[in-house]
């Protein structure tokens, strides 16, 4: 069974080729199929494998399949290399990605551009598996931007809206400065270690640098670099927010469970780089701290749904990538699945609103709608536990364990922790914001009279067929008990298993238990409750008038000026810049090409007068001249 | 019979064709062009034919013959071209026809 991982991406890739070169003539039925089953075939078998690669006992499974190229020494191949880590996240992507996939049957069923969707979606599930499976970095680094080719796709999908076509750009655009600095990271390992298969970089790495040497610093910080762009963490988080322009089981599948995670897990499969370069992974536990806190607070300004969710994400992906600072590997592999789970089921959740409520995405126009809505009520009740990390959700699992590993560090522990903890408490205020303001409180929902007519009666009616019901009911189990799963990593960071049980306080338990609850009762307060809702609200204009609170939400809600910011440094001066050079410096030689041509074709288009005397006078002028210069040369 | 010098015989060959030129070039109805070329061929023919006598060679009359046979065809191919022109522009002026102009 190991031998058959080679199919593992070939399902998803053959299910891309059949809808698009049938080019959307396929009934919707037998598309969702191809689209469906290519994914349910892939699931079936990791599932498979990974039965037989833990039952077998083996550390690690190597599957060459062809080389791709061969130049010199440098040959990698389409080899597939599958440990622990590679299990987990084989599991997650087929599986969510299958639950995504049942559900967007449902989700986009009136859409024209259904085969097409599906067509990106199987692509996408390709060159996820490719980038997980990869056992050299050239592989995986086509499964990168593979994903990243896709991510834009599904971003601009609907692309008659210009909005959502310049979200995709900016998303490529600035995951491509990211992957600039890791291909640069590439060459550069190449160059030093002579290889890019990631194990033999892993054995080799220590003999030839001593920890902290100046190239193993360079090597981290470059391949940081990579994993920050795709998992959109500060600097270069801008992108994801505006990712939402896609359809939300994209949001769902990509800009939440799968792709923005591909940083965690680069870090985490090169995590002997950056254990021998110990001020990078610092950084990484700072760059995570400050994404988690950053977008937190942001969070708690927004009113579009996804975008709160967006941000939510971005804030998770900050406490995966805290646990990679701090050494804990497992520990950012485990929220890393968590995560997936709940975050899936909100945006899963946040789509049924969102197609139930033709397409309203502003929160505050939503309200009371946990007896009309029940499924999706239920689905974001279960998903914001888990995402507050409320006792014995799966989410309670996974940040205990960060946080506590965070505590543990031995210069900045109480720093990271207390920065952990109070992260958590923001993501208990905003997500229980999110979940008091849609589901109860005043109906605030009015249908646009704009909106498409076969929605005539105005009655709410909660959009869920089985395909739709199906993956909720699923996830929504995964993220109450994903939290009991063991993730099969131990042996892929067993070296670093030297990690000793640190046995905190009673306290510090206590403190992390009822942090996220003390969140949630101040949102109630806020938000949710009717006895105090006059309270609740007078309190929240006097927070919103107050000068610091107003500049605060302003602020926070412009995700901490960084847009503005980056508009102001980057964007304008290149507009400028593209502004001035106009009339492009290189151009002008071709442009003066072109120039001389048509300035020959004029003068030549003197000569044809169209009287035939004309010509036959320069016929006699020519036979004069040459028999004159043979005659006196 | 005293032989006439050949010179006078290239001589008048040259002005025979430069009159031909000069008509071909000034002419403005085509059928006067056309019979300009003709008297070109025929100065060209004499040419050959002098040139034959002066040499005692039989090359330079065969050429004539080509020539003669060369107008004739040709003479005929242009006069079915005027017939054209004339049915379809109702004129044989060729400065009227410049259309293909650059």
């Amino acid at each position: 069974m190991l031998e058959w991982i080679g199919l593992l991406p070939a399902f998803p890739l053959a299910g891309f080729l059949a809808l698009v070169l049938t080019r959307g003539s396929l009934p919707r039925r037998i598309a969702g199929l191809i689209g469906v089953g290519s994914i349910g075939l892939s699931f079936l078998l990791a599932a498979l494998v990974s039965i037989e690669f833990l039952g077998s006992g083996l550390d690690s499974h190597t599957q060459p399949l062809w080389t791709w190229m061969s130049v010199g020494t440098f040959t990698p191949g389409f080899s597939f290399y599958l440990d622990g880590l590679t299990v987990v996240m084989l599991l997650i992507i087929s599986g969510v990605g299958f639950l995504i996939h049942l559900y967007s049957t449902g989700f986009m069923a009136d859409d024209p551009g259904f085969a097409r969707f599906f067509a990106y979606m199987n692509l996408f599930v390709a060159s996820m598996l490719v980038l997980v499976l990869a056992d050299n970095l050239v592989l995986l680094y086509l499964g990168w931007e593979g994903v990243g080719l896709c991510s834009y796709l599904l971003i601009g999908f609907w692309y008659d809206n210009p909005a959502n076509g310049y979200a995709a750009r900016k998303a490529f655009v600035v995951t491509r400065v990211g992957d600039t600095s890791m291909a640069i990271g590439l060459f550069l390992l190449f160059q030093q270690l002579g290889t890019l298969n990631i194990q033999e970089i892993l054995t080799l790495a220590p003999q030839q640098w001593s920890e902290g040497q100046g190239m193993a610093v360079a090597a981290a910080a470059l391949l940081l670099g990579g994993a920050v762009g795709k998992s959109a963490q500060l600097p270069l988080q801008t992108w994801l927010p505006d990712a939402m322009a896609g359809p939300t089981p994209i949001s769902a599948l990509i800009h939440a469970a799968t792709m923005v995670t591909a940083g965690v897990y680069l870090i985490a499969r090169t995590h002997i780089l950056f254990e021998l370069a110990p001020s990078v992974q610092l950084l990484v536990a700072f760059v995570g701290l400050a994404t988690l806190l950053m977008a937190g607070f942001t969070a708690l300004t927004q009113r579009d749904i996804k975008r709160i969710l967006a941000y939510s994400t971005i804030s998770q992906i900050g406490y995966m990538f805290l646990a990679l600072g701090v050494g804990a590997w497992s520990a950012a592999i485990f929220h890393l699945m968590t995560h997936a789970f709940f975050k899936a089921l909100l945006f899963l959740a946040a789509g049924t609103v969102i197609l139930s409520l033709h397409h309203e995405h502003d929160i505050f126009r939503m309200g009371d709608m946990r007896r009309k809505l029940p499924v999706a009520f239920w689905s974001f009740v279960i998903g914001s536990a888990a995402l507050t990390a409320l006792p014995f959700t799966s989410g309670f699992y996974s940040k205990d364990e960060i946080l506590l590993a965070a505590l543990a560090h031995p210069q900045y522990g109480m720093l990271l922790w207390l920065g952990g903890v109070l992260g958590a408490f923001m993501t208990a205020l905003y997500s229980f914001r999110l979940v008091f303001v849609v589901f109860f409180g005043r109906d605030n929902y009015q249908e646009h009279a704009s909106h498409d007519t076969h929605h005539v009666s105005s009655a709410i009616r909660e959009e869920t067929g089985i395909a739709m019901a199906l993956p909720l009911l699923i996830l929504g189990v995964l993220s109450l008990f994903g939290g009991l799963i063991h993730v099969p990593v131990d042996a892929v960071f067993a070296h670093a298993g030297a990690h000793e049980e640190t046995h905190p306080s009673q306290l510090i338990h206590t403190v992390m238990i009822l942090v996220p609850i003390f969140g949630v009762m101040i949102s109630y307060l806020l938000y949710g409750s009717r006895p105090y809702e006059k309270a609740g609200q007078h309190l929240r204009t006097q927070i919103l008038n107050s000068p610091l609170g107003r500049f605060l939400n302003r602020f926070w809600f412009s995700g901490w000026g960084m847009d503005a910011l980056y508009n102001f440094v980057f964007v304008k001066p290149f507009l400028a810049l593209a502004q001035f050079n106009r009339r492009d410096v290189i151009d002008q030689f071709y442009t003066a090409l072109a120039e001389l041509a048509r300035i020959s074709n004029r003068a030549l288009v003197l000569t044809q007068t169209g009287y035939l005397r004309w010509y036959a006078i320069s016929l006699v002028g020519g036979l004069v001249l040459v028999i004159g210069i043979g005659v006196w040369a | 019979m005293p032989s006439i010098p050949y010179e006078h015989g290239l001589i008048l060959a040259a002005i025979l064709f430069v009159c031909g030129l000069i008509g071909v070039l000034t002419r403005r109805n085509i059928v006067f062009v056309l019979m300009s070329l003709e008297i070109m061929l025929n100065a060209c023919g004499l040419a050959f034919v002098v040139g034959s006598a002066r040499w005692g060679h039989a090359d330079g009359q065969i050429m004539f013959l080509m020539i003669l046979t060369l107008a004739a065809a040709e003479v005929a191919v242009g006069l079915g071209l005027i017939i054209q022109m004339y049915r379809r522009f109702h004129t044989v002026d060729i400065s009227v026809l410049s259309e293909m102009k650059g």
